[in-house]
């Protein structure tokens, strides 16, 4: 089972094959920013606060506080359509195993988390667009269901341009595939949450992204069903700036915080000990109702 | 332009054709039964000739409608006279409307309600694109919007209430990509419904009877049996939509059509669909109530079946089935068959 730390050593030899910049120009104030110093404070940008677009490995650093079981590591799609346009399939996928340093979409397992056991998957942007295809389906569900069988809660971080069009409908059934092991973790009352960041659209964000009991976004993340483009063509007119950014769903009652990238674990632990009966003898005993006797039954071990 | 409807254009002419021929054969024969005349010879002529042209009219009829390509299929599938919804809901025993969502408005892209389809009580949910554009204005092109799939969830929730199976009509080319469809949450709305139809207590049988455009279908999608009608369509994307994802040009649509395997047969094949209903020969338009009723039977027989069973086991199987769409395989594997 390989650690946080395997993992990062694991995504830093692949780096070098990426050869990224040793400098970044922020896309939120134009300031220049030295690569190093931005990994350092979590691809934020220290003059403007933007939130860069994070590879999966680096979030999940972020998270987890030691080791990371990884499951389904090594899932790789087939063609079930044959797919060719100016490349196959499985050439579109070679190129971007190279490019994003994974193997698919997202990045699935366990471990903890403010001394919190969970599951946690999260996607990668940089793979396909994150998009879901079988392969994704496959892990978001063996993360609901094993989440289910430890009964731990289950996080989730969308970063997703929708389902993957080369696997057809075999790619959009993945949502009815997700949510139908999201609904056997939600009725045994396990708590998930899902982290939308930047961006979360189509049919991601129309399954699990939206599916979470507290669903939490990182500042400005574009979230929509439909993409910007799409939206503007249908209407034939330019839509605002903050158009479908995280406080504007806020705003519209369809997230319930926004937070940023360096207080995110921290809030993480805040909703997972307040959604969940305390565990701990101590904890139990400072209960008021735990001295009554009979509360509810509900347990979490 | 629908390409179907072009096609059709020949076919028309010669309907029209033929159908006059008939009145002038008949109208000769009045005359000459009136004059007393018996020399029916010319009247014969007559006969011959319109059999010939309806012998032509059936060869193109199979020449034009026999092997439909995918793109075909799809300008089927939006054909302007393609029975609707409300079609299948005139074939049933009984209906009662419900609106609303309760909360914002009646989408009227969905309609719903409780009925008697054959015998059996049932709760429907159709998606209704409109017949002329007058329809179509108020039904929205049967884009749904947020409330529409709200109120399609209320009456999920009514569903297993009364223990009514659920019985689904899907005729969208998606789910309404607007400013206010995005403002009233379409992700959460339609993320809710596929939650809802995944464990839902009683049986869901549903049906593509056009389009099943993207996620905006699926919300309506998630059963123990999909039916689909053999010139429908069922697609990740529109084939416009997808070209322009991938490719950044819309008119390599019907390439997209083709590589999408978006018909019903594909589908079967992928094992996605359980059923396909065929259609009378150019389409179901040429026979809307053959279409309607073959439909309805088929729902009835799925569900038949489903009710027959457990609950418990209907829930079991719509889990496993789900939980098989999609294959991969694991690298390691891979790697071990390459050497």
């Amino acid at each position: 089972m390989p650690s946080v730390t395997d993992w990062l050593r694991g995504r830093k030899s692949r780096q070098v094959r990426r050869e990224p910049g040793l400098w970044e120009k922020c896309p939120g104030c134009g300031e220049t920013l030295y690569r190093k110093d931005l990994e350092l404070n979590l691809l934020v940008c220290p003059k403007c606060a933007h939130h860069f677009r994070m590879p999966a490995a680096d979030r999940i650093a972020s998270l987890i506080d030691g080791d990371f079981h990884e499951i389904a590591a090594d899932l790789t799609p087939r063609d079930p359509l044959g797919w060719t346009d100016v490349k196959t399939y499985p050439q579109k996928l070679a190129g971007d195993r190279e490019k994003a340093g994974v193997i698919e979409a997202v990045l699935a397992g366990f471990g903890s988390i403010g001394g919190i056991d969970v599951g946690l998957a999260v996607m990668d942007f940089f793979f396909r667009g994150g998009t879901m295809g079988a392969v994704v389906g496959e892990k978001i569900t063996l993360l609901f269901e094993e989440a289910l069988q430890r009964r731990v809660p289950a996080i989730v971080c969308t970063a997703s341009g929708g389902a993957r069009m080369e696997e057809g409908l075999v790619a959009l059934m993945q949502m009815a595939k997700t949510s139908a092991a999201l609904a056997r973790l939600q009725e045994a009352r396990l708590p998930y949450i899902s982290v939308l960041t930047d961006p979360t659209t189509g049919g991601v964000s129309a399954s699990f992204a939206f599916d979470a009991d507290v669903i939490i976004a990182e500042p400005k993340a574009v979230i929509g069903f439909a993409g910007r483009r799409v939206i503007e063509q249908t209407i034939r007119q330019r839509l605002p700036d903050d158009f479908q950014t995280a406080e504007f769903l806020l705003e519209h009652g369809h997230v319930d915080m926004v937070v940023e990238r360096h207080r995110l674990k921290a809030h993480l632990v805040q909703v997972l000990e307040l959604l969940m009966p305390r565990r701990s003898a101590e904890a139990v005993t400072a209960l008021p109702r735990a001295t009554q006797g009979e509360t509810s039954g509900d347990t979490w071990e | 332009m629908n390409i179907i409807v072009d096609r059709e254009k020949g076919l028309l002419e010669l309907e029209q054709r033929i159908s006059d021929l008939k009145v002038l054969n008949e109208q000769q024969l009045a005359l000459r039964s009136a004059e007393g005349s018996a020399a029916a010879a010319d009247g014969v002529s007559f006969a011959n000739e319109i059999r010939m042209l309806e012998e032509k009219y059936a060869s193109l009829l199979r020449e034009i409608f026999g092997n439909l390509t995918a793109w075909q299929k799809v300008h089927m599938a939006r054909h302007p006279m393609r029975p609707r919804a409300t079609s299948y809901l005139a074939g049933l025993d009984e209906f009662v409307e419900l609106h609303g969502d309760r909360t914002f408005r009646d989408d009227p892209a969905v309609i719903g309600g409780i009925g008697l389809l054959g015998g059996r009580r049932v709760m429907v949910l159709a998606q209704q694109k409109g017949r002329d554009t007058k329809e179509n204005v108020r039904r929205n092109f049967g884009m749904v919007h947020p409330e529409g799939y709200r109120k399609g969830l209320r009456l999920m929730r009514m569903a297993e209430k009364f223990s009514l199976p659920i019985v689904s009509f899907i005729d969208t080319s998606g789910a309404d990509p607007g400013i206010g469809a995005e403002e009233r949450g379409q992700s959460e709305a339609i993320a809710q419904c596929i939650l809802q139809l995944t464990k839902v207590r009683v049986p869901v049988v549903a049906s593509v009877i056009g389009e099943g455009g993207s996620g905006g279908a699926l919300a309506f999608g998630v059963a123990d049996r999909i039916i689909m009608l053999e010139h429908s369509i069922f697609s990740i994307a529109s084939p416009e939509g997808c070209a322009a994802i991938l490719w950044k040009d819309a008119s390599k649509a019907e390439e997209a059509a083709t590589r999408l395997k978006l018909t019903a047969g594909d589908l079967k094949a992928l094992g996605i669909i359980d059923e396909i209903v065929p259609e009378p020969l150019g389409g179901a338009h040429r026979d809307v109530e053959a279409t309607v009723s073959a439909l309805l039977r088929a729902h009835g027989r799925a569900l038949d079946e489903l009710s027959s069973m457990p609950i418990d086991q209907v829930l079991a199987e719509r889990y496993a089935k789900y939980r098989r769409i999609g294959s991969w395989q694991a690298e390691t594997e891979r790697m071990v068959g390459a050497t």
